[in-house]
């Protein structure tokens, strides 16, 4: 074996525990993902080439919803920016990490989601394992979970006989644990508050097809001009 | 099908184009080494939580007090997907319960 093989056997080993944990998730919400899209009327070669170039589960989820609405390409930019503006923190955050993992660091940042990013910035790396592969493998393995849970979902979804009505709710009830999780981390919940206060009161004025755009312009300006008081009040 | 296979496709390269920004553009604008911008910290405290709470009333957006089944599936499938989290904070169970539950309840109840 030559001294490369065992750099790689060795990051690779160190990296998969890792990744134990995410492989459950994974699978689980990539295959309802796919069986959500060939339940919705698409091909697995959709759910399959989405999450391979997209590989950001709840805007996947998000673009299923768009896809079947009303063909508006700038609310499909607009939403994916705003809901994967996380991954610019992430991005800052991991700066100083991905230097020197040279060619490697393009697919790095390229498919970096929430749990790769937990992994590396968290993770200590064993001594005498080389980080940048460790890394690498952390972010492939996660990648590959949720594509063949995804691919899976795509090709069964028409194999299942009982009644999916209501299968949509796995969206919405994902939503809704994230948003608990990040209201449980959080001191103050002014923020998560105004996102959904404007954005029920966006619903209401301009209605179910229009609201998103205007809900997005209310959250930032509200952010930016809530600047300092959200800094200082206890909510 | 509302779209036509075109505007499918340009929608979807729409959202990696989204992805893709959002994930190189730090590369661009802060090189290393640089402190990040006090707003750009700021928002990426506050923007998460904001962005949830928008997907949770996208999710919902077609859902009326008023008329259909008055939101009722909705209220107590949510009310479930919470207290099981709170109880067990075990993401596939919450969601999986919640989705299981509002599944029976349209197709049976409503």
């Amino acid at each position: 074996m030559s001294a490369n093989t065992i750099m790689l056997k060795k990051a690779f080993r160190a990296a998969f525990p890792h990744t134990i944990p995410i492989f459950a998730g994974f699978w689980f919400l990539g295959m309802t993902y796919g069986i959500y899209m060939n339940v919705s009327g698409f091909s697995f070669w959709y759910p399959m080439l989405m999450s391979l170039t997209i590989f950001a589960g709840s805007i996947e989820f998000v673009t299923v919803n768009m896809l079947l609405g009303a063909f508006n390409p700038l609310q499909a930019l607009a939403m994916t920016l705003m809901v994967n503006a996380r991954h610019l923190f992430y991005v800052i955050s991991m700066l100083d990490k991905y230097r020197g993992t040279g060619t490697k660091k393009f697919y790095l940042i390229y498919e970096m989601c929430d749990e790769s990013f937990s992994i590396n910035y968290t993770a200590s790396i064993p001594e005498g394992v080389d980080a940048s592969w460790f890394m690498f493998f952390v972010t492939l393995l996660n990648h590959f979970y949720w594509f063949f849970g995804a691919t899976l979902g795509g090709v069964f979804g028409s194999l299942i006989h009982f009644n999916t009505e209501g299968l949509d709710f796995v969206m919405t009830a994902m939503f809704v644990v994230i948003f608990l999780e990040q209201w449980l981390k959080e001191k103050r919940h002014a923020s998560a508050l105004i996102g959904i206060g404007l954005s029920l009161l966006c619903l209401i004025l301009f209605g179910p097809d229009h609201f998103m755009i205007p809900s997005m312009l209310a959250i930032l300006g509200t952010l930016t001009l809530a600047h300092r008081p959200l800094e200082t009040i206890p909510l | 099908m509302t779209m036509t296979f075109t505007q499918q496709v340009i929608t979807i390269a729409m959202v990696v184009l989204g992805t893709v920004l959002t994930r190189f553009l730090p590369f661009l604008l802060f090189p290393a080494g640089k402190p990040t911008p006090k707003y750009i910290q700021y928002l990426g405290k506050v923007l998460p939580s904001a962005v949830f709470g928008l997907l949770i009333i996208y999710c919902l957006k077609k859902v009326s007090p008023f008329t259909g089944s008055h939101g009722i599936p909705e209220l107590i499938s949510i009310s479930l997907v919470i207290a099981l989290h709170l109880w067990k904070r075990q993401m596939l169970i919450s969601i999986a319960g919640g989705t299981v539950c509002y599944m029976l309840l349209v197709q049976f109840l409503f």
